[in-house]
């Protein structure tokens, strides 16, 4: 027996449910309740892919939490202090030693933005798998993709914090990218640092970025994406076509909650096993998650053999870095600063790249199969690379800058052809499957 | 689903991997006893001119030494939070290397490597002074070329004479090298405890938690089943 909408809560006489009565009279309390909880119907043959959207919301607040903790405590501040430290650099230092439980508060958060990346990652290429992006979907896709480039500029403006050797060079190298735009680079790159080269009024903007104006607006943006998904709904992995059954809810569907919240704490409880494991016991990550490097204080004085940045930069830090000759008379350093930033944008365009009549990855056949394996195995590759000096040489025998070509040119290829190869599908799909597991 | 999700996770990780293969000795594991001694290495021959400015002088209790004991090491008076600076000023300090010397507070961490550990960098160090008649101090060190700091425990290893030289002969030998190995190990071992001085009781709390996740992950799989067995009754 269902509840009309319109229907506002009666108390039973008790004093939290008069209390309740009052409260939802006044506001949508119960309504809103309904429509994204308990009446908000889901396909019932979500799989393990679909975790990691809501995983993501967990590590958002998890960050914002540990980070108003850590904005209490941060300074920022590139003047030398007592001991010729940069005054950033040592708060937060004194965060890991002098703060009760600092320590915990720094490493959750240093932790929580490889977490962050790890799940919108593989967030994304449920996406791939399923063709989540396709319609009705696509502006709920687009809200995603932005996201990704907020979520980008967010984890880039809070790595330059510590005031490192690394943040501070590779803020060096990533705002001397503005420098490659035609006519007013050098002026945009100076606009964008605050002065001819990185130093405190890079560190205070980047401090206001990261902790105010980004932040507000991922949080803007996570609202719009909710907001769509709740008004087209979820995709599945059985998905057809667009006009799929289970997907208008006509079988198949059942109630948000209790039966996806149940499964979404079981996976939020799993996650925090693993990255409270790295969080008490790996909390370097082997260099992963806090390089070595940064562990020195930001000199400008002395740079670092090789800039390296975080690894969910590196795939794209590949691409810059793969263009060294000029193509079409385009300067490399552009078509370097073109391709990384093209990457991301291009992904704005795939749900009308994606011509397929069937959605879901198991009715695709083997040519898309083919086509997303090389495409991983491309990003995965670049991300390897970014980790690597150029000059690194893969497997003894392949110049690491041709890997890393190779690899952006089918990274590119992948989505400019895909009109032309996602139209191939074999023809009788097999039988659904539409187990709640 | 889940099984075949297994090895596409994995797949994903493989980045993480380290695949540099280990180029440094591995330092041998040190704690109790030993880390004192090194502590006390440390205040004798290195704190006149290397900080620990991040280091307070009471943390030296998280140590076991008692609060008298840590007033009778110290070479100046001072406050129980007063941080660990260097007794010599950083322009003497110009003079006499022709740069400060770093603050050492966060030297095992920043020393880690693809060849190993920021232990196995610091003992490789310690190990590889050598005398060199072309460097101001008269010392070089194969590990860190070229390096300002003269070889300030070579009383302990003693000193090896180039070979062309003819001079006095090697002081080196056998029953010094492991006295000498068992000091640095020591020393080393307390920067570690230095450059990270929670560590320890954060791998004891980590336990905890991750016991507490194990049971309460099990017991959210139970919930989880529970209501799965409700819907696999139900018809579409």
């Amino acid at each position: 027996m269902k509840t009309p909408p319109s229907e506002k809560y009666r108390s039973n006489g008790g004093l939290f449910a008069d209390l309740l009565e009052w409260l939802d009279a006044r506001l949508p309390l119960t309504a809103f309740w309904r429509n994204h909880f308990s009446e908000y119907r889901v396909p019932k043959n979500l799989n393990f892919w679909y975790f990691f959207g809501s995983l993501g919301l967990i590590v958002l607040s998890m960050q914002i939490l540990t980070g108003i903790f850590l904005a209490m405590h941060y300074q920022p501040s590139a003047a030398p202090n007592a001991d010729g430290l940069p005054a950033a650099f040592a708060s937060v230092e004194y965060l890991m030693r002098d703060v009760n439980w600092g320590w915990l508060i720094r490493t959750t958060h240093s932790t929580g933005a490889s977490a962050f990346f790890l799940v919108v990652y593989l967030h994304i290429f449920r996406c791939l798998l399923y063709g989540s992006y396709r319609k009705p979907r696509e502006l709920l896709w687009i809200v995603g993709v932005l996201i990704f480039y907020l979520l980008m500029a967010e984890a880039f403006t809070g790595y330059v914090l510590p005031w490192g050797q690394m943040s501070f060079w590779a803020a060096q190298v990533i705002t001397d990218l503005a420098s490659a735009v035609p006519f007013f680079g050098n002026s945009l790159a100076d606009w964008v640092r605050g002065d001819f080269s990185v130093g405190g009024a890079t560190l205070g903007r980047f401090f206001a970025l990261h902790v105010i104006a980004l932040p507000l607006a991922l949080i803007l943006l996570i609202v719009l994406h909710l907001l769509a998904l709740r008004e087209v709904g979820s995709s599945h992995p059985d998905a057809l076509s667009i006009h799929d059954p289970v997907e208008t809810g006509e079988i198949g569907s059942i109630p948000f909650h209790p039966y996806y919240t149940v499964r979404e704490l079981h996976a939020a409880s799993v996650f925090f096993l693993v990255f409270f494991a790295v969080v008490f016991f790996a909390p370097e990550g082997g260099g992963t998650l806090l390089e070595s490097e940064n562990f020195l204080p930001a000199d400008p004085l002395k740079t670092p053999e090789y800039i390296e940045p975080v690894w969910y930069f590196t795939p794209f830090y590949s691409m810059l870095r793969a263009m060294t000759r000029p193509l079409f008379g385009i300067d490399p350093k552009l078509l370097g600063v073109v391709s990384m930033n093209g990457a991301v944008a291009i992904l704005f365009f795939l749900p009308w790249l994606d011509r397929s009549p069937v959605k879901s990855i198991r009715h695709r056949g083997a040519v898309f199969k083919l086509m997303l394996f090389l495409f991983v195995l491309a990003f995965l590759t670049l991300g390897f690379l970014g980790t690597k000096p150029p000059e690194h040489i893969v497997w003894g025998t392949i110049p690491g800058t041709s890997a890393a070509q190779t690899a952006t040119f089918f990274y590119f290829f992948f989505f400019l052809s895909m009109p032309w190869w996602s139209k191939i599908v074999p023809q009788a799909p097999k039988t659904r499957n539409l187990r709640f597991k | 689903m889940k099984i075949r999700a297994v090895p596409i996770l994995f797949f994903l990780f493989l980045p993480f991997c380290g695949f540099g293969k280990a180029a440094l000795p591995k330092a041998p594991d040190v704690r109790g006893k030993a880390l004192q001694e090194g502590a006390e290495l440390f205040v004798d021959y290195c704190s006149g001119c290397l900080g620990l400015s991040f280091v307070r002088r009471d943390q030296f209790a998280e140590l076991g030494f008692s609060e008298k004991r840590i007033g009778e090491m110290m070479i100046t008076d001072g406050y129980p939070g007063q941080p660990m600076r260097p007794t010599a000023t950083r322009e003497d300090q110009k003079l006499w290397f022709g740069a400060v010397p770093p603050d050492l507070s966060l030297a095992a961490r920043a020393r880690a490597s693809e060849k190993g550990s920021g232990a196995d960098w610091l003992t490789a160090y310690l190990r590889s002074f050598r005398r060199d008649e072309s460097r101001p101090t008269g010392w070089n060190n194969d590990v860190f070329a070229n390096v300002a700091m003269p070889h300030v425990l070579w009383e302990m290893q003693g000193a090896e004479s180039p070979a062309a030289d003819g001079r006095a002969a090697s002081t080196r030998d056998a029953a010094r090298a492991g006295e000498y190995e068992r000091r640095i190990a020591g020393l080393v071992g307390f920067l570690v405890w230095a450059s990270d001085p929670s560590a320890a009781f954060r791998k004891r709390v980590g336990i905890g938690v991750v016991a507490f996740l194990l049971v309460f992950s099990a017991m959210t799989l139970a919930l989880k089943k529970e209501y799965c067995r409700e819907i696999e009754n139900e018809r579409d």
